[in-house]
């Protein structure tokens, strides 16, 4: 068999408002790409395999895996991280009701959530409960638990509804 | 983890993709979605020496009514399913299938196409194509055929795809007015995969049952019918009863399903029966039977 060709591929990808254009080897994954080659830190790498949630940013308006994604699939896209949350060093709404409702202890699992809510709220600015878990199921928090968490949601959007 | 190396093509069109394939050897694999692919790469499970990338080609996003069926693209987003307004009106069996897997991050990302080449044993789209019999179109640069469901599912993660063949699109014929329609899992948490599940369909003429098909999935190597629950019910009059034994014989028809740390295979076998009996009460309930 020849040597494969792993040659790198440029990567043009929108985050946060910010254009960015790197290289990756197409075994590259989006969360690696973000966080080695555009040196943003703030979304997590957790299992790796789509399970727990931490990795989660948004692709086009909508909440995608970032580890399971390769990086060269997101070209073109136009990404948002939890970087993009807080404008001018104010948090967002949704991070200040994480930080009333003690939504979080570790912080690993926060990024990911508050990207899936993000999404949820821009797509259902007032959801039920039932709606809420539907949403949060894809995300694993080891150590605050969900009442705090699914508690925020609803500051959040009680407080964007007034 | 990361993925072993390689070689990464992207065609922008189907013809592209096809004639690429035709042209690589037996160790490619085709990406769409990449929901089950990439933990596999990542994981090092799978170690293809080249990908090729679907994720370019827009020709196969749509859903549309055609001929008695919804008739959807391959690269079509299982979210786009779980959205799509035509779906929901003419076949509810396959947005309540859709709304079943995993979760909306996956859900954005995952094909309906990858997800039936993918063929998981457990997973909601094979089983779902299984109980429609589902039609399912492919190509390669020899031409196109037609496959129905039953001849398409081979085994574990297994179909009758060739490495060169692609998915492009699936048929799913609409279910006649009156026909009574279930869809259900059990699992340990949320999105995970079933532990097992059942569908059904149901259709009765006054108080008898003149047609039923019952679909099991996550108790055996594919999605697999229920033949002998299935002819237990059709020319008798419906009842708990006998519903009860149909779900006993489902149960006892059963090969011999996975034992794994999430369920042994009694568990998965009792499941295969409770399920049944589930989906055939509701189907029951939708085809207008009042117990």
């Amino acid at each position: 068999m020849d040597e494969l060709m792993t040659d790198n591929r440029k990567v043009k990808v929108t985050v946060n408002g910010v254009k960015y254009e790197a290289s990756a080897e197409p075994r590259t994954t989006l969360v690696d790409f973000l966080r080695a080659e555009l040196g943003l830190t703030g979304t997590h790498v957790g299992c790796e395999h789509g399970v727990c949630g931490a990795c989660t940013i948004l692709m086009d308006g909508r909440s995608v895996r970032s580890c399971i994604m390769l990086a060269v699939q997101a070209d073109g896209a136009e990404l948002t991280t939890v970087e993009g949350l807080s404008i001018d060093g104010q948090l967002h709404p949704i991070q200040e009701a994480f930080r009333e409702s003690h939504g979080l202890q570790c912080g690993f699992c926060t990024p990911g959530f508050l990207m899936t809510i993000f999404e949820l709220l821009e797509e259902n600015p007032n959801p039920g409960d039932e709606e809420i878990n539907e949403a949060l199921g894809g995300n694993l928090c080891r150590c605050t638990g969900y009442q705090s968490i699914v508690e925020a949601v609803k500051i959040a959007a009680a407080r964007s509804a007034s | 983890m990361k993925p072993a190396p390689f070689d990464y093509h992207d065609p922008a069109t189907l013809d592209e993709a096809v004639s690429l394939l035709g042209r690589l050897d037996d160790d490619v694999k085709i990406l769409a979605g990449g929901q089950s692919l990439i933990p596999l790469l990542n994981m090092r499970l799978a170690r293809p020496t080249a990908l090729v990338d679907l994720g370019k080609i827009t020709e196969l996003d749509y859903i549309r009514e055609d001929g008695g069926a919804i008739a959807i693209g391959a690269l079509t987003t299982q979210r786009t399913v779980e959205h799509s307004q035509l779906v929901r009106e003419r076949l509810p069996v396959l947005y309540e299938a859709t709304r079943l897997i995993a979760h909306p991050q996956i859900r954005n990302r995952g094909t309906i196409g990858g997800s039936l080449a993918h063929a998981d044993p457990a997973a909601e789209y094979p089983a779902v194509a299984l109980l429609l019999d589902a039609e399912f179109k492919i190509r390669s640069a020899s031409g196109e055929r037609t496959l129905g469901a039953a001849d398409f599912f081979v085994t574990y993660l297994t179909t009758a795809l060739g490495p060169a063949d692609v998915l492009t699109e699936v048929r799913f014929p609409l279910l006649a007015n009156g026909v009574g329609w279930s869809f259900i899992e059990m699992t340990r948490r949320h999105g995970d995969f079933a532990l097992a599940g059942a569908g059904a369909t149901l259709t009765l003429s006054g108080d008898e049952c003149s047609g039923a098909r019952i679909v099991l999935f996550g108790v055996d190597a594919t999605p697999v019918r229920a033949k002998g629950a299935e002819q237990a019910l059709v020319g008798q009059r419906l009842s708990e009863e006998l519903i009860a034994s149909a779900a006993q014989i489902a149960r006892e028809e059963t090969g011999e399903p996975l034992s794994d740390n999430h369920a042994s295979a009694e568990f998965r076998r009792h499941l295969a029966g409770v399920m049944t009996e589930r989906a055939l009460t509701e189907a029951a309930g939708r085809a207008g039977w009042t117990n």
